[in-house]
């Protein structure tokens, strides 16, 4: 009896855990299917039926996105425009925060909201119309002031959690001893949430990193990020597919990895607004 | 401390005062204004300022690529819109009937998936780990992948459709299905979001009412729908919220694997909007467009909010 028992347990977990793998797969595929098509030689990437396991490893495909395009330029780009996005959102966007959690400035916070909830693309007419008369199309200005949209938000309203969190005994505490406001955030506050801080500046890093909208109509062939050179990469290689891959697995590989260290506050950062406030 | 410089300030009669102490009492009394002015500032500029710019250039015809200056037209671009063009409306219900497919999808799956996962077990982690990876990673890239799975000849979707016995599709390659086939890949990112924040919720709900039921002889499908479903419901409620705002203003994924095509089959207005705009340069349309599309998503946001609070 006992054995049948167990029998039946070992059954049903391993049941289970077919199941979790079965739900699992489809996330799984995808990000392998783009790495093995990025290492396959053109004729096993194009070939039919399609190779899962056994194929010539080869870096031909990398090889000929960094031949063929000016890559390391838009690496470049894309990361001189997400850390100046970064760096701006957190020097605009910290003492806000702190300002919203601790004199409750609700009016504020949801503005902020409001802004994530605009489409995007209502932003983009005015600011091609804009950009365009400054002559500031293709600059690198233009493109982190445009991801700030995506950027700020993000910070503030996560960074208002973690500003709220410190318990108020703390600041006041440095009043007292003669701190100023400004003292109070920059020596007790600021410390106390580096955490939070690093988080958000890699959520929004990641963000500014993804953007395609802004970025297609504001760069140019200076300032082209990763994103819209792909883009522009799919009509010329139309089956040659191993370059394609490969461009796609290194703008993602970046983001995995950032992803990876913040992962206990992505939920928070892509659901801002609900939980809080 | 404020006594004592109010003292010297009538003393010395404010002027003469060190210039470093009044721009540090100053500093002190306004600063809840000065701490979020930066930000208020940058909001100002690259958010206020645009959505007004639109709300007038709506009212406007104008051709960024001609010389003529914009001509006020009222509301003639809104009625355009509202009765005279069948693109923008077949666009709008596109808009409304991708968005309903993709998130029903996505909020079923989720939850079931979160269902699955509401236990201890080994690989949890991981599990967690693997579904945060789809909304994170690049939008484009994914949508490339997708493109070359989506090939109706050489691409993989085919090879393991036909395996399961399916005859093959055109995915994003024929007007029929191109939708679906993109609300698939709209499926696959953001399905985890759902199943994360459900997952948030079951962790949270109270253990009572499930000891009363059991103790009242109840089954585990009576439970979720009777228990389970209703203490949900704020969760779910947020969740679907955020999906859809978001799922009506799609873009990458679209832009990027069909531009709207083929023959207009997954023209959204998001979209069609930034054609006019950007490849016919009718800013001035394009703007009232966008006007619409804000108003979708916030009717939508508002209609959710309520379902919050009401009944089911």
């Amino acid at each position: 009896m006992v054995t049948g028992q167990s029998v039946k347990r070992g059954l049903r977990t391993a049941g289970f855990y077919a199941l979790v793998i079965l739900v699992m797969l489809p996330t799984v595929f995808v990000f392998y299917w783009m790495i093995t098509l990025s290492l396959k030689t053109q004729v096993d990437a194009a070939g039919y039926p399609p190779k899962f396991f056994r194929f010539a490893v080869t870096l031909k495909g990398y090889a000929e996105v960094f031949a063929k395009n000016p890559f390391l330029l838009y690496t470049w780009n894309s990361f001189v425009v997400a850390t100046g996005c970064t760096l701006l959102g957190l020097i605009v966007g910290l003492p806000a925060a702190y300002s919203i959690a601790h004199w409750r400035q609700k009016g504020l916070a949801l503005v902020v909201l409001v802004a994530r909830i605009i489409p995007g693309i209502s932003y983009l007419i005015p600011w091609y119309i804009l950009f365009r008369n400054l002559r500031m199309v293709d600059t690198y200005q233009a493109l982190i002031l445009t991801h700030l949209v995506v950027g700020l938000p993000i910070i503030i309203w996560v960074m208002i959690g973690f500003f709220e969190d410190i318990p108020p005994d703390l600041r006041d505490a440095a009043l007292i001893d003669g701190c100023s406001y400004y003292g109070a955030f920059l020596r007790v506050a600021v410390p106390l949430v580096k955490p939070g801080i690093v988080a958000t500046a890699i959520l929004s890093f990641i963000f500014s990193w993804n953007n395609f909208l802004f970025s297609v109509i504001l760069a140019g062939r200076n300032t082209r990020t990763l994103p819209i050179a792909v883009f522009n990469m799919i009509g010329y290689e139309e089956i040659n597919w191993g370059p394609l891959a490969a461009a796609a697995t290194m703008i993602t590989l970046p983001v995995i990895i950032l992803t990876l260290i913040i992962q206990r506050h992505i939920v928070t950062g892509l659901t801002f607004g609900a939980v809080k406030g | 401390m404020a006594n004592r410089t109010d003292i010297v300030d009538q003393a010395v009669a404010g002027a003469s005062l060190p210039l470093g102490l009044r721009v540090s009492r100053f500093g002190h009394r306004y600063a809840p204004f000065i701490f979020p002015a930066p930000a208020v500032l940058i909001v100002a500029v690259i958010i206020v300022y645009p959505v007004l710019y639109t709300g007038w250039m709506s009212l406007q015809e104008w051709f960024a690529s001609s010389l003529t200056p914009p001509r006020f037209v009222a509301l003639a671009n809104y009625q355009q819109i509202l009765t005279g063009d069948p693109r923008f409306r077949d666009a709008f219900f596109r808009t409304i009937y991708f968005t309903l497919i993709a998130v029903s999808v996505e909020t079923v799956l989720g939850v079931a998936m979160a269902l699955l996962f509401n236990r201890e077990f080994w690989g949890r982690g991981l599990v967690r780990t693997l579904s945060i990876l789809p909304m994170m990673a690049t939008p484009t890239a994914i949508s490339l992948v997708f493109v070359m799975m989506y090939h109706p000849t050489l691409g993989v979707m085919n090879y393991l459709v036909t395996r399961l016995g399916l005859p093959p599709f055109s995915w994003t390659y024929s007007s029929k299905t191109a939708l679906y086939a993109i609300a698939l890949v709209d499926v696959w990112e953001w399905t985890p979001l759902i199943m994360l924040i459900t997952l948030a919720g079951l962790a949270a709900l109270p253990k009572e009412p499930y000891e009363s039921a059991l103790i009242d002889g109840a089954s585990p499908l009576q439970c979720f729908w009777r228990i389970t479903l209703p203490l949900l419901r704020p969760t779910l409620v947020v969740a679907v919220l955020f999906r859809s705002i978001d799922a009506l203003k799609t873009f990458d994924i679209i832009f990027v694997m069909t531009q709207g095509g083929p023959s207009n089959a997954s023209e959204t207005i998001n979209i069609l909007l930034f054609n006019q705009a950007f490849s016919y340069f009718n800013m001035g349309y394009a703007s009232s467009m966008a006007v619409a599309l804000f108003a979708i998503v916030m009717g939508a946001s508002l209609i959710l909010m309520k379902v919050r609070r009401v009944g089911w």
